[in-house]
């Protein structure tokens, strides 16, 4: 049996979704940008999905610029946005994507602040608050946290921005079509298609009208200049597919309240993270286990998961994310995160369940580490 | 991203366990990514007779313990003392990811410990 738990790395793509980028690649192939027929259609597809895209959260289709992915809509609204202005301060939060946290690290010539957030991952209001200044240009938020599902509050903290007259960026790739999102005080906003069961290599940066962003890359005038190259029309069809088909949300949550119920009864397990959270996320710590060992343990019997243990990263260290909730070192180490799409099953649920207890049975068999908590 | 014997000696380790009454015993944490790897020695004419591991950490380190288990059983403690973390990876097949050396060196680690407690 294969259980796929990591659809917070990636999705399987929807067979309508495939449907349509077909139809697209072989039938409807022509570049937005020639004025013939094939172009005019092509154009058609192009500012229609646009539309889907910017109607899911109420914004204008002229706030919607195409991407490569939620990486690159990330890169763009921070780099750009700051090549914009003089300011020369950026606030982030130390449960970022390595695509936020990076970007802000390459960062020449700017201060980076980074605000803390509570043991369950919620962003210290007072703290972003304090952290503003003069020269400050950009806070950029992850909404939905792709480690511990934490969902920030984008509407305060817009209000917070807004009052001190700075940009908002914000992450909201993990929670997009999962989470209702208000625009209204936001500045700019990543969404990724291959999280949403929509093709990889596709995403989109939601830029309020009247904000100007500077480009990362030149070119033609495809997408008002600020992304040129031939439009990824096949990707982005796909992608306003996947926004369409909506997300089962009370389907997917139910499963993660009976996957979380069922893990939590095997002793020594710890949730980490919020109880209300991201749909189909759940991260839990067994003690005395580490997560690789886990994680390849479930993998030879068809399950896939994701861990934050230091043993997995390349680095050594355990998950930026774990550790800023404050958790101890051990905690981390044996951390699984389980992410649920709408195409998992009861029989998945139960099957996980059934393998992991037996795994982690035998793993602390294996471990020196008894009776932790 | 593991070999076929790391992969092997991961999923069904033999010598998995406590010795009661152990002569020697060898308690290492790793320092890189704090993991915890205890071996105990059973020695009777300076012949290294039993010898069982617990291990909290990674693939790697879990095979690396099971690799060491099985180099160092039947070995004199002279001959024990001058196993290296190259005869651990060469008993896993030779290829063990540049990432995943340190584990093997917490399973050597542990082995001189645990000696050096005999020794004592
Ligand atoms: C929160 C978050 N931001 C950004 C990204 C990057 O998106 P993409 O893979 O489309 O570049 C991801 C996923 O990898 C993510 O989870
Ligand atoms: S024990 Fe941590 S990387 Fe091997």
């Amino acid at each position: 049996m294969k259980v796929y738990l990591d659809n917070g790395a990636t999705t399987k793509a929807d067979e309508k979704v495939v449907a349509e980028m077909k139809k697209v690649l072989v039938s409807e192939y022509g570049n937005p940008s020639s004025l013939h027929s094939f172009g005019e259609r092509a154009k058609e597809l192009l500012e229609k999905s646009r539309k889907t895209v910017a109607d899911e959260f109420g914004a204008g289709s002229d706030e919607i610029i195409f991407t490569s992915g939620g990486t690159e809509s990330n890169n763009l609204a921070i780099k750009g946005l700051l090549s914009k202005t003089e300011k020369k301060h950026v606030i982030t939060t130390k449960i970022e994507h390595p695509s936020v946290y990076n970007t802000c690290k390459s960062l020449k010539g700017y201060k980076v602040s980074y605000v803390g957030v509570d043991s369950e991952g919620f962003v210290k209001l007072d703290e972003l608050e304090k952290l503003i200044t003069k020269d400050t240009a950009l806070v950029s938020v992850i909404h939905g946290n792709n480690e511990v599902g934490v969902i920030q509050d984008i509407e305060k903290i817009g209000k917070i921005c807004k009052k001190h007259k700075v940009f908002f960026h914000v992450d909201a790739v993990q929670s997009f079509t999962k989470v209702p999102i208000d625009v209204k005080n936001v500045t700019t906003l990543s969404i990724s298609s291959h999280k949403i069961h929509g093709p990889k290599g596709v995403g989109a940066l939601y830029i309020k009208r009247g904000v100007r962003v500077g480009s990362l890359v030149y070119g033609g005038h495809q997408e008002r200049d600020v992304r040129p190259g031939t439009e990824n029309l096949p990707g982005i069809v796909g992608f306003a597919k996947a926004v369409e088909m909506k997300q089962p949300v009370e389907q997917i949550k139910k499963l993660r309240e009976k996957l979380t119920e069922e893990i939590l009864k095997i002793p020594n397990t710890k949730l980490n993270g919020p109880k209300e959270r991201l749909c189909n996320n759940v991260n839990i710590s067994f003690m005395g286990i580490e997560g690789e060992s886990l994680l390849m343990m479930l993998n030879m019997k068809g399950i896939a998961v994701s861990t934050g243990s230091a043993c997995s990263s390349q680095s050594l260290e355990p998950s930026h994310v774990l550790m800023a909730l404050g958790m101890k070192h051990e905690q981390a180490h044996g951390s699984i995160r389980f992410t649920l799409s709408k195409f998992t099953t009861e029989q998945d649920i139960e099957y996980t369940v059934k393998e992991l207890k037996k795994i982690v049975e035998k793993l602390r068999r294996i471990s020196p580490v008894k009776n932790v908590r | 991203m593991y070999a076929k014997k790391v992969m092997e000696y991961f999923k069904s380790p033999k010598h998995v366990g406590t010795i009661k009454n152990a002569d020697g015993v060898g308690e290492v944490g790793n320092m890189k990514c704090g993991d915890i790897l205890k071996l105990y020695i059973k020695v009777k004419d300076n012949v290294i007779k039993e010898i069982k591991f617990e291990t909290f950490g990674c693939v790697a380190a879990i095979a690396s313990s099971e690799a060491l288990c099985r180099v160092a059983k039947g070995k004199t403690v002279d001959e024990a003392e001058k196993l290296s973390n190259e005869d651990v990876i060469k008993e896993l097949g030779g290829d063990v990811p540049a990432v995943k050396v340190h584990c093997s060196f917490l399973a050597i680690d542990a082995l001189k410990k645990a000696i050096k407690d005999y020794k004592k």
